[in-house]
């Protein structure tokens, strides 16, 4: 077979290029929603833990956030995913995008907060004492003048951590989603032929990881520009 | 606000504050009156400016209570955010806002505080800044101003919360030799139009000449008080007299 036969067998014949296409489109859907998860709950999560480092406030939500940081971050992705779909959601009929959402959503939370955390105690003390003497309470002081700071710190670490996340929802398959990866895969099932379905799967995440990078540069020069 | 001398406006009973095993004060009671520029001196170490950050409550005091404005805000059921909101800080290392502009550190405050507009607050902000002669900075960082002039900012800052009191933590410290004077300058100007400020600070010129009473801490206690004339002249504490001899 000619490269142009073979590149209509794998994804003309058939229309088998819908499961590049609706893979894709589930492995964007996945991703987004947990990303939103990852950053909310991240965000919370660090700010309990370094409230607790910096006032001792919060004790005990504080041990609830270690053990989940330590939790998470201490098993494998997949397991998670597994766990949630088959144990915590296994009598309950819930739809498996959302079993992943939840599974990476709350995965990635423990890694943004980490590193929100690192970003928050970055900050010096001397601007946290500055906005508690104007008299701003202490989670105004977060919102109007220590995250902002912190944030412009750690967007490098939080652009990585999601070019983690959407490569790592290629997993997904281990619980039946028809993702990008299981899309590919599937052609391959068919076809017989790995290498045009798999290497296409490669560069569609390449691509999306590079367009990802460029934003969160373009977002850093911003921020950068907006202090000297 | 009139100046009224002799009404009390912070009174401190007792406080002590433990840092571990180290006693940084240890049970200094006082009382800051209307209209006085109260400067504290003393050798490092001597707990003046733990004494200075519990006034406003950024220390908490391990034991003893202060008074500001007649409310005791020691309570735990006191919102203190709400009193600190009159007592203004600044501090050694300024401690602008380096992602705001200059305005913005200024009107930050009073917009989300006071619920001022951004209008008004951007207007009184550029009074100020025109009262202090940096109007051409307002939309500039922090990073490209001077020691003097971010210190100059601070102060103006804090002003425009229109503070009862103004706290000043050593505020010409970290600053080169030269740019002390514009500092110190403004600060005189307050002083004459009759704010409240209590002074931690080795600029003895500045109590000398400014200052209403000076106050001398070692050991986290007061040793000795005064007015500036009979402070400097006439010290009869042995360790005032020593603290004297080295820096004068």
């Amino acid at each position: 077979m000619s490269f142009g036969e073979r590149f209509a067998f794998n994804f003309i014949d058939s229309k088998r290029w819908t499961y590049i296409a609706d893979g894709l489109k589930v492995t964007l859907q996945i991703t987004f929603l947990a990303l939103l998860i990852g950053i909310v709950l991240g965000f919370v999560l660090a700010i309990i833990r370094s409230t607790y480092l910096k006032t001792g406030k919060l004790k005990i939500l504080n041990l609830i956030a270690q053990v989940y940081i330590t939790v998470i971050r201490g098993t494998p992705v997949v397991v998670q995913l597994l766990i949630i779909y088959f144990v915590i959601f296994g009598t309950v009929n819930v739809s498996k995008v959302l079993a992943a959402v939840m599974a990476f959503g709350m995965n990635s939370a423990a890694y943004v907060a980490e590193i929100v955390r690192s970003g928050i105690m970055s900050i010096d003390d001397g601007q946290f004492e500055a906005g508690r003497s104007l008299g701003f309470n202490y989670f105004q002081t977060m919102i109007y003048i220590v995250l902002p700071q912190a944030f412009k710190n750690i967007l490098p670490a939080l652009g990585n951590e999601f070019i983690v996340l959407l490569k790592e929802t290629s997993v997904a398959g281990y619980i039946a989603i028809q993702d990008l990866t299981k899309g590919g895969d599937i052609i391959r099932s068919r076809t017989y032929d790995a290498m045009f379905p798999l290497l296409t799967v490669a560069v569609i995440y390449l691509v999306m990881v590079m367009i990802f990078s460029k934003l969160v540069n373009m977002l850093e020069r911003r921020l950068r520009n907006s202090d000297h | 606000m009139t100046i009224n001398n002799g009404e009390t406006l912070i009174k401190v009973e007792g406080l002590k504050k433990n840092f571990g095993k180290l006693h940084a004060l240890n049970g200094v009671s006082e009382e800051i009156r209307k209209g006085e520029v109260v400067v504290v001196v003393g050798p490092s170490g001597s707990g003046k400016s733990t004494f200075l950050r519990s006034l406003n409550l950024l220390e908490e005091p391990s034991e003893g209570k202060i008074y500001f404005e007649g409310v005791d805000i020691t309570d735990k059921k006191v919102d203190i955010n709400r009193h600190r909101q009159k007592m203004g800080m600044v501090f050694q290392h300024f401690n602008l806002f380096p992602h705001k502009t200059i305005l913005q550190n200024i009107t930050l405050a009073p917009i989300k505080l006071l619920g001022m507009s951004k209008e008004e607050a951007d207007k009184k902000g550029m009074e100020l800044l025109e009262r202090v002669g940096l109007a051409e900075k307002a939309n500039a960082y922090p990073s490209q101003l001077s020691g003097g002039q971010k210190q100059r900012i601070a102060i103006v800052r804090s002003l425009a919360m229109e503070p009862d009191v103004m706290l000043f933590d050593e505020p010409t410290s970290a600053l080169d030799p030269e740019m002390v004077g514009e500092v110190l300058e403004l600060m005189k100007q307050l002083a004459k139009d009759g704010m409240t400020m209590v002074v931690v600070t080795h600029e003895m010129g500045f109590a000398r000449e400014v200052g209403s009473r000076v106050i001398f801490m070692a050991d986290g206690e007061i040793k000795e008080q005064g007015s500036p004339k009979e402070f400097f002249e006439h010290p009869k504490d042995p360790r005032l007299q020593e603290f004297l001899s080295k820096i004068l």
